[in-house]
C-alpha cells in the first residue's frame, strides 16, 4: 500500500482496542525472566563455545604485531582470530570504522581479537594472554581543539538560512548570543551486546540483539562479503538499544569469524567497560544560538550554529535541527559543522539532533525570555508557528505546541513561580521552576508485515519489526486485533526475525507508527483474501466479534480461514506527504528543582508535561516511553558525562560505577498527559512517534528550574556541583 | 605507557615480549592449542535453587550468575554489567538480595538460592510480577528479574526493621514511603527508567498508600 493521501476513516478509528490503555502482551515472559535475550539461546547452540573480544589500547596507530602464542596455549582455547587470519573482510558503508581493526587501529577498543574458549573464564583469562604491540600515532580527541576550521558537514540541511539574520540580529532591541556545549553520552543500554553464531556450511544465522534486521543482514553482507541471503538474523526481545544497537557491532561480527575459525557456534557478549569506546557514543557538541527580538517578544532573527567530530567519513551531531521548524522568525540561519575526531565511532543516541540541540536552544530560550521580561511560557507561545519557517508555504501537518505550553502550565501551577532566581526557599535548599517545549520530528518509514488466521481463529501476525521496550508487540496484536475484529488474546506476534518481512525496525521514534502501519496494510490485504474467499464485496465487509460480516450474511472468521488458513502480507510505503507537510511531535516540559545552598546537590522534586503525538496507540506502554525520555533528561542534564582523556583518546569513565545513569532516588513521580489528537497526513493509524519526543528538551527544563532556584546559570552540561557552587551566593 | 612509538599493554607482557623477541618469532595464529590442558580444574559445589538441590562442578573462577545462566541455565537473572554496578542479575541467597555476578558460585556450597524463575511463572505470576505487568514497571525487560528480585528482598528488609539512608528514625521498623523506596531500590539501574513506575507497582503490593 502506498500512503499519499491524508487518511479518511478506517476500522483503527473504531478504538476498540486501539488506543487503550493495555498491558503488554510480553509482560508475564518479560517479569518472570523467561523472554529469552540474544546470549540466552542456550536452545538454538547447545554446543557452543564462548568469545572474548580484546580491544586495542591504543586510540590511533598501526599494528606493529600480534602475539597470541600464549593465548593459544591457555587451557581450552580453541582459537584466536585476528586480521592476521579472518580473511577478507569489507568494510560496511554504514560502518564508520571497522569492526575488526588491523592493521590500523582506528579507535580505542576497537575489536584486534577474538579469543574462543571452552569456557567463558577459560576464553576471558586467554583474552588477557594476546599481546599486541602498537605503533601509536597521534590523533585529535578535543572538539574545542579542532572546531575553528571545521567545515559545515555534507548533507541535507546543513546549512540553511532565510532573509537577513545578520542584519536583523544587530539592529535587534533585545539579543542574545550564547554558546552553550553538551559532553560526550553513553546508551548504556542494560543489556549489552550480544551475539551467538552458528555456520550450517555457507549460511549464517545470528541471533542477536538489534533494533534493525534488514539493516543488520545487509551490513554483516557487507562485511564479511556475502550474499544476504546466506544470512539469518534473529532479534525478538532487546535489552534496550537508544540507537546503539542500530547496526551490527562487533560481538556479531567477531562471533560469526570466531564461530567460523573453531567450527562451532560461538556466543560473544561484549563487557560493560568495552561498551563505550568499542562500540558509538553521541557525540558533543559546541553549539552557539544567537535570538534577536523586538520588545514585545516577538523572534526577528534567530541562528544556532552547531559543532561536532566524528571519525574520518562519519557524521555529524544535527543539532539545529529542531532551530529549523520550532519558533517562528523571519531571518535565520543554521550550520552545522563536523570535525574530524579519532575518538571511537560518534553515531544515533535516542533523538539524535534534537536530544543535544534542545538542551541548548530550550536554555537560549529561557534567557531571552529573563531578557525581556518575559513569562518562558508566553514568549514560545508568541513565537509559535503554524507553517516551516523556512518554508512558510509547508504547513504542519498538525501541531498543538501552544495547548501543551498552556495545560502544561495550568497542570503544574506554573502561575506560582516567582521569575526572580533565588527566591524561593525551604530549609536548606533553593527551590526554582522551570519549563522547557519538547519537540522531535516525526518520520515514516516504509513496513510490512504477514498476518494469516488459523481454523481456530487465531491471529498470527510475523514481521521483522523489534520491540526494544518500546512495546512493539503489543501496539502490533492491537492492531490486528481492531482490524480484524477479534480480542487481543487471539493475536500472536512474532518479531525480530529477518525471515519474516521487512519492517521499519526500531529507531527514530518511527517504529510505532511505521510498523503498525505495516501491519494495517497486511490486514487489508487480508480482509480482501477473506472477503473474495467468501464471496463477499470486500467494500462493505465489516471484522467484529470474531465475524466476517456483509448485509445479512456473518461467518467466523475461524470458518472464513478454513483448515487450510488464510494469510495476507503487504507493506506501507510512503508518498510525498512528508515533504508536503512538515510532520512533527511536541510537548511541553514543566520541571521542580531543588539546589542545595552548602552543597550545590540537586534534587529534582517534581517532573510533568503534556505531549502531542497524533493517536496514542497504547497509552500506557506510550507513557513509559515519554517517562523514559524525561529520565533520560535528568541524566543529561545532572550526570551523564563521558569524559575523553585527551592523552589516549578515549572515554575514561566507561562503566556504569563511573558514567552515572539516573537511578530511583534521583526520578520523582512523573506525570505525562497527552493531548487527544489524530494526524491525519502520518499513515492510517494517525499516529506519530512518542519514544524520542520525552527526552527533546526535557534537560533543558531541568537547567531552567535549576537557574529559577538558585540563580547559576550553566551553559556547559552535565549541571554537576563543582559548576553550581561557582556560582551560588555564600550561604 | 606513554611511548608514542610500540609500547605493550601491560607490564607483565612487556616483560614477556622482550625475552620473546630475542629467541623467536610468535606461533602462527593457528597452532593447535594442547589438548592437555582443555579442561580446567574443577569444584564440586552444591546448592538449592529455587527449592531444587543442584550438584555442580565448577571451575572456581564460575561467578554465582554464571552458574545460573551458562551452567543451570537459569536465564532469568541478568548480566547487565558483571561488575556490581546495575543489580540486574540480583538474586536472594537465603533470604537477602545480593548481587549474583559479585560472588563465586564455590562460595555458596549449602546455601538457599532464590531466581526470578522460582517466584512465578507464566500464568502463574507472584504478586509483585502481576504489579510489575499491571503497572508497566519496565520497558526493555532486561532489568526486570532483578528489579522484582530487590523489590520482594527490600520490603522483607523493611519489615525486618532494616533502616536504610533515608530512615529518619532508625527505630522505626517497618515504614514504608516512595523515598524509602527510591532509595532501597538505587542498586538497580533501569535505563528504559520505568522508575515512575516500578515505584507504584511495590506500592501496590505493600499496600502503601503513601507511596508514589
Amino acid at each position: 500500500m502506498k500512503f499519499d493521501t491524508p487518511a479518511g476513516r478506517n476500522p483503527i478509528d473504531q478504538q476498540k482496542v486501539i488506543g487503550k490503555p493495555t498491558d503488554r502482551i510480553d509482560g508475564p515472559l518479560k517479569v518472570t525472566g523467561t523472554a529469552p535475550y540474544a546470549f540466552e539461546r542456550n536452545d538454538v547452540a547447545p554446543n557452543h563455545a564462548y568469545g572474548v573480544i580484546v580491544g586495542a589500547g591504543v586510540a590511533k596507530g598501526r599494528i606493529k604485531r600480534i602475539d597470541a602464542a600464549d593465548a593459544l596455549r591457555a587451557p581450552g582455547v580453541l582459537s584466536v582470530v585476528t586480521y592476521e587470519n579472518a580473511g577478507k573482510l569489507g568494510k560496511a558503508k554504514a560502518h564508520t570504522a571497522t569492526m575488526l581493526a588491523g592493521p590500523e587501529v582506528e579507535h580505542y577498543d576497537q575489536a584486534v581479537a577474538i579469543v574462543v574458549a571452552e569456557t567463558f573464564e577459560q576464553a576471558r583469562d586467554a583474552a588477557k594472554r594476546v599481546r599486541v604491540d602498537y605503533a601509536r600515532t597521534k590523533g585529535k580527541y578535543e572538539l574545542k581543539a579542532v572546531k575553528d576550521g571545521a567545515p559545515i558537514a555534507k548533507g541535507d540541511k546543513m546549512k540553511t538560512a532565510r532573509g537577513d539574520f545578520a542584519g536583523a540580529f544587530a539592529s535587534a532591541p533585545v539579543k542574545l548570543d550564547a554558546t552553550y556545549t553538551t559532553p560526550d553520552q553513553s546508551h548504556m543500554m542494560m543489556e549489552p551486546h550480544a551475539t551467538i553464531a552458528a555456520w550450517n556450511g555457507d549460511e549464517l544465522t545470528l541471533w542477536t540483539s538489534n533494533q534493525m534486521i534488514a539493516w543488520a543482514v545487509r551490513d554483516m553482507s557487507e562485511t564479511l562479503l556475502i550474499p544476504k541471503e546466506k544470512i539469518r538474523v534473529v532479534s525478538p526481545y532487546v535489552g534496550g538499544g537508544f540507537g546503539g544497537k542500530l547496526w551490527v557491532r562487533s560481538d556479531a561480527v567477531m562471533a560469526a569469524l570466531a564461530a567460523k575459525a573453531a567450527g562451532r557456534p560461538v556466543k560473544v557478549a561484549l563487557a560493560r567497560p568495552q561498551l563505550m569506546n568499542n562500540t558509538t557514543h553521541r557525540p558533543a557538541t559546541i553549539q552557539r544560538i544567537r535570538i534577536g527580538a523586538d520588545k514585545a517578544g516577538k523572534i526577528t532573527a534567530i541562528a544556532h550554529q552547531t559543532w561536532s567530530g566524528d571519525l574520518p567519513g562519519g557524521g555529524p551531531e544535527t543539532a539545529a535541527n529542531q532551530t529549523q521548524l520550532l519558533y517562528a522568525g523571519d531571518n535565520r540561519l543554521t550550520e552545522t559543522h563536523l570535525a574530524v575526531l579519532d575518538l571511537p565511532e560518534a553515531n544515533a543516541m535516542r533523538a539524535p539532533g534534537e536530544a543535544p540541540g534542545m538542551m541548548a536552544l530550550e536554555v537560549a530560550m529561557d534567557e531571552m525570555a529573563e531578557k525581556l521580561g518575559m513569562d518562558p511560557v508566553r514568549f514560545r507561545i508568541v513565537n509559535d508557528t503554524l507553517v516551516d519557517p523556512e518554508k512558510p508555504e509547508r504547513k504542519f501537518s498538525d501541531r498543538n505546541l501552544v495547548r501543551c505550553l498552556e495545560e502544561g502550565a495550568q497542570k503544574f501551577g506554573w502561575d506560582r513561580r516567582n521569575p526572580k532566581p533565588g527566591q524561593v526557599r525551604d530549609g536548606d535548599w533553593l527551590v526554582g521552576l522551570g519549563m522547557a517545549a519538547a519537540f522531535r520530528n516525526n518520520m515514516n518509514m516504509k513496513s510490512g508485515a504477514r498476518v494469516g488466521v488459523d481454523r481456530k481463529g487465531m491471529v498470527t501476525v510475523a514481521t521483522d519489526m523489534t520491540d526494544i521496550g518500546t512495546g512493539s508487540y503489543t501496539i502490533i496484536a492491537q492492531t490486528a486485533a481492531e482490524m480484524l475484529g477479534v480480542p487481543l488474546d487471539k493475536v500472536v506476534v512474532l518479531l525480530g526475525d529477518s525471515r519474516f518481512p521487512v519492517s521499519a525496525g526500531s529507531g527514530g521514534q518511527w517504529g510505532g507508527n511505521s510498523s503498525t502501519a505495516g501491519v494495517y496494510a497486511a490486514c487489508v490485504d487480508l480482509r480482501r483474501r477473506i472477503a473474495q474467499k467468501l464471496g463477499f464485496n470486500s467494500d462493505d465487509v465489516t471484522f467484529a466479534d470474531g465475524k466476517v460480516s456483509s448485509g445479512n450474511r456473518a461467518v467466523d472468521l475461524a470458518k472464513a480461514a478454513g483448515d487450510e488458513g488464510i494469510s495476507g502480507e503487504d507493506s506501507m510505503e510512503y508518498g510525498t506527504l512528508e515533504k508536503d507537510y512538515a510532520q512533527a511531535t511536541f510537548g511541553a516540559h514543566f520541571v521542580e528543582a531543588a539546589v542545595n545552598v552548602y552543597t550545590g546537590e540537586i534534587r529534582v522534586r517534581r517532573m510533568s508535561g503534556v505531549y502531542d503525538a497524533g493517536r496514542i496507540l497504547n497509552p500506557k506502554s506510550a507513557r513509559s516511553q515519554v517517562i523514559g525520555g524525561m529520565t533520560m533528561g535528568i541524566g543529561a542534564a545532572l550526570m551523564e558525562d563521558a569524559v575523553v582523556d585527551p592523552r589516549f583518546g578515549y572515554f575514561v569513565n566507561h562503566d556504569l560505577a563511573e558514567y552515572h545513569v539516573p537511578v530511583h532516588l534521583d526520578v520523582p513521580h512523573q506525570e505525562v498527559v497527552f493531548l487527544d489528537t489524530l494526524d491525519d497526513k502520518t499513515s492510517p493509524m494517525k499516529a506519530k512517534g512518542v519514544g524520542e519526543l520525552g527526552l527533546c528538551g526535557a534537560a533543558a527544563a531541568v537547567a531552567n528550574a535549576v537557574y529559577n532556584a538558585c540563580g547559576v546559570r550553566i551553559r556547559d552540561y552535565p549541571l554537576t556541583l563543582d559548576k553550581v557552587l561557582e556560582g551560588l551566593p555564600v550561604a | 605507557m606513554t611511548d608514542t612509538n610500540g609500547f605493550s599493554l601491560t607490564r607483565r607482557g612487556a616483560l614477556v615480549s622482550g625475552v620473546a623477541a630475542a629467541s623467536t618469532t610468535a606461533l602462527p595464529l593457528d597452532a593447535q592449542p594442547l589438548p592437555a590442558e582443555a579442561r580446567a580444574a574443577t569444584v564440586p559445589v552444591s546448592f538449592t535453587v529455587n527449592g531444587k538441590k543442584r550438584a555442580l562442578d565448577l571451575d572456581p573462577r564460575v561467578t554465582l550468575l554464571d552458574a545460573l545462566r551458562e551452567h543451570l541455565h537459569l536465564t532469568g537473572s541478568k548480566k547487565g554489567c558483571d561488575h556490581g554496578q546495575c543489580g540486574a542479575c540480583t538474586v536472594m541467597v537465603e533470604g537477602k538480595r545480593i548481587n549474583s555476578c559479585l560472588t563465586l558460585a564455590v562460595m555458596h556450597d549449602g546455601d538457599e538460592i532464590t531466581t526470578i524463575e522460582g517466584l512465578g511463572k507464566p500464568g502463574d505470576l507472584h504478586p509483585m510480577q502481576a504489579a510489575f505487568v499491571k503497572h508497566d514497571g519496565y520497558q526493555c525487560g532486561y532489568c526486570t528479574p532483578g528489579q522484582i528480585m530487590a523489590a520482594v528482598a527490600m520490603l522483607q528488609e523493611v519489615k525486618d526493621g532494616v533502616p536504610s539512608y533515608v530512615s529518619t528514625d532508625l527505630t522505626a521498623a517497618g515504614r514504608i514511603d516512595a523515598q524509602e523506596v527510591r532509595e532501597r531500590m538505587s542498586g538497580n539501574i533501569c535505563r528504559c527508567a520505568a522508575y515512575s513506575n516500578i515505584v507504584a507497582a511495590i506500592a501496590d503490593v505493600a499496600g502503601a498508600e503513601d507511596v508514589a
